[in-house]
């Protein structure tokens, strides 16, 4: 296999530039690196077959550990693929709730992404100012859910709960300050000689490999390929909203560098969007007995507790049928094909996650490079192993 | 229902001559038999009606009840046509099905994971090695038969000095609760009607 001045070198499975719990099998060339074979599997919780134990309820949390750092994108998902099946309508409320927090999902991931990659090349400041915006934004999280990441807040059929008084106030003037900081964050990266040095024309993808290896999201942006299903396959309420899709065109780190910023900035002009166009009202389909009762008719009505008791033991039943749905998660296109088979429990839940396939690429990017750029192409992709290993 | 999907669907049918085809929801879906699949993967990757470039996933599903046990699925992208498509294939279990890696390289690891929690062997894959289960893990987890606790669990054994692999050993049984509705017959009810039967 490796000729006589081929040195095999094992690259994790811990190691802090992972990014996680990866171990990459790499045959090197001096510093050069030869072929690189990443074994994952190391976080593998097994979640799939977790959800086909557990009813359509009881399966939702699962979703927020997969992609831990965006949770209730992966949610997202899950609850409209509930929805197409039982054939439901979201609230007007509930839509623009849940595109708030998918967007605000993406400046979680985006943020987290960006200055940890921007450390693994060696630039410090930009993770501490990054972390100080990601905590305003976690706290926005703990105030609608409760909790700072497993958040569990999207249902299908709408949200859990309505936002608190005052939460669209502090997210206004987040929106607001944001741009900011995120300029001071660019002027420590983008035209910075040794960021540039790092970045710029390392891990390069043709637009051919880019579909053909299955990439998605920014990844896929960063070759050139204007592709974004929140723009291509609409959901929620994504087709009333004016924004732009930024594209690079070298498709290397830097480009999917470049894609992750302006995309941020595009997310806060959605922010502000749902912010002034929300309207009042209920945030979760209450017709169809896919949300629990409210506390208050159960202290009246017998048939109100009935239905609490049902829907939190049995759950409610999803007719016959599969489908797949997909939505634009920070990283890429995050899938879940799911078999209802009319019971309360989904017969299978396949998830796609967009880091698999990515990361499935990473021999392609990283072949010829040095062996100090395999953090930068790592990082440039976005992996997080929740999502990769399930 | 958009025009490309029609569009779609008419080629395939008049091409690939699928076993089932349908769109609901509006996604496209083909039942295909298993020795067809690489022609008809290669004619919806290259043919202008379908234009499906990107694999997107490959799920596999097992229905223990059915003769031919396992179905694959897998899941394409039209970028052109702003489509969808699935195709179907049934195998029993003994079944060995081509591999599409020579035409779509980013099949590799779905397959490996299909492999992998399924045991659904594929010919002329490159590199069919486990891909998310633990060096030497035996069993395929995702399969209905295989229990949600494990067979084997592991830990540090202070004595030896070293991880060891043991059988589970549950604290309390396991539970699986049926909470199907009594108006719809729970499964003992069932089972005992059967029985009685």
């Amino acid at each position: 296999m490796s000729s006589s001045k081929t040195v095999t070198v094992n690259f994790g499975p811990v190691h802090p530039a992972a990014h996680g719990v990866l171990r990459l099998i790499l045959d090197l060339d001096g510093e050069i690196v030869e072929r690189a074979d990443p074994h994952i599997g190391l976080l593998h919780r097994g979640t799939e077959k977790l959800i086909e134990h557990k009813t359509y309820l009881q399966a939702l949390p699962y979703f927020d550990r997969l992609d831990y750092v965006a949770p209730m994108n992966q949610e997202h998902a899950f609850a409209l693929a509930i929805e197409k099946l039982l054939d439901v309508e979201v609230p007007e409320r509930g839509q623009y709730i849940r595109v708030l927090f998918s967007e605000i999902g993406r400046l979680l991931s985006h943020l987290l992404n960006v200055t940890t990659t921007a450390m693994d090349v060696g630039a410090m400041t930009p993770i501490t100012w990054g972390f100080d915006e990601r905590e305003k934004l976690l706290d926005f999280y703990e105030e609608v859910s409760g909790s700072r990441f497993h958040a569990a807040y999207f249902r299908a059929g709408g949200v859990h709960q309505d936002l608190p008084d005052g939460l669209t106030d502090k997210i206004f003037d987040f929106c607001n300050n944001f741009p900011k900081a995120l300029d001071d964050i660019e002027s420590l990266l983008t035209e910075n000689r040794i960021f540039k040095q790092r970045n710029v024309n390392i891990g390069k993808v043709s637009k051919e490999d880019a579909v053909d290896r299955g990439f998605s999201g920014f990844v896929l942006r960063a070759c050139g390929i204007p592709w974004d299903l929140r723009k291509s396959q609409p959901y929620d309420c994504y087709d009333k909203l004016d924004f732009k899709i930024p594209v690079g065109s070298n498709g290397d780190c830097y480009d999917r560098y470049l894609c992750q910023i302006d995309e941020m900035r595009e997310s806060i002009k959605i922010m502000l969007q749902c912010l002034d166009k929300m309207p009042t009202g209920e945030v979760i389909n209450r017709d169809s007995k896919i949300a629990a009762p409210k506390r208050m008719d159960m202290k009246n009505s017998m048939e109100s507790i009935i239905h609490h008791f049902k829907f939190f033991t049995e759950g409610f039943h999803v007719p016959e049928g599969e489908i797949y749905t997909a939505v634009e998660a920070p990283k890429g296109e995050f899938g879940v094909y799911l078999i209802a088979d009319g019971t309360s429990r989904p017969y299978r839940c396949k998830i796609r996650a967009p880091g698999f396939a990515h990361l499935q690429a990473f021999d392609l990017l990283s072949k010829g490079h040095l062996l100090a750029d395999v953090p930068a192409i790592l990082g440039s992709i976005a992996i997080v192993f929740g999502e990769v290993d399930r | 229902m958009s025009k490309s999907i029609e569009v779609a669907k008419e080629a395939i049918k008049k091409n690939c001559n699928p076993i089932e085809i349908s769109d609901d929801f509006n996604q496209l879906q083909i039942t295909i038999s298993a020795d067809k699949i690489l022609d008809v993967v290669d004619f919806i990757k290259n043919h202008e009606a379908c234009e499906f470039r990107q694999i997107t996933d490959i799920a596999g599903v097992d229905f223990p009840d059915r003769p031919k046990r396992f179905e694959v699925i897998y899941h394409f992208l039209s970028f052109r046509h702003n489509n969808r498509l699935r195709i179907k294939i049934t195998i029993s279990e003994d079944e060995i099905i081509p591999s599409i890696t020579s035409i779509f390289p980013a099949a590799n690891w779905f397959e490996r994971e299909a492999f992998d929690m399924y045991g659904i062997q594929f010919k002329d894959h490159p590199d069919l090695r486990r891909i998310l289960t633990d060096y030497g893990f035996e069993g395929h987890p995702l399969r209905k038969d295989f229990p949600l606790t494990g067979n084997v669990e592991i830990r540090y054994d202070e004595i030896d000095k070293k991880i060891i692999h043991e059988p589970v050993n549950l604290q309390q049984d396991f539970r699986s609760f049926d909470i199907q509705s009594p108006w719809e017959g729970t499964n003992y009810l069932k089972e005992e009607k059967k029985n009685n039967e």
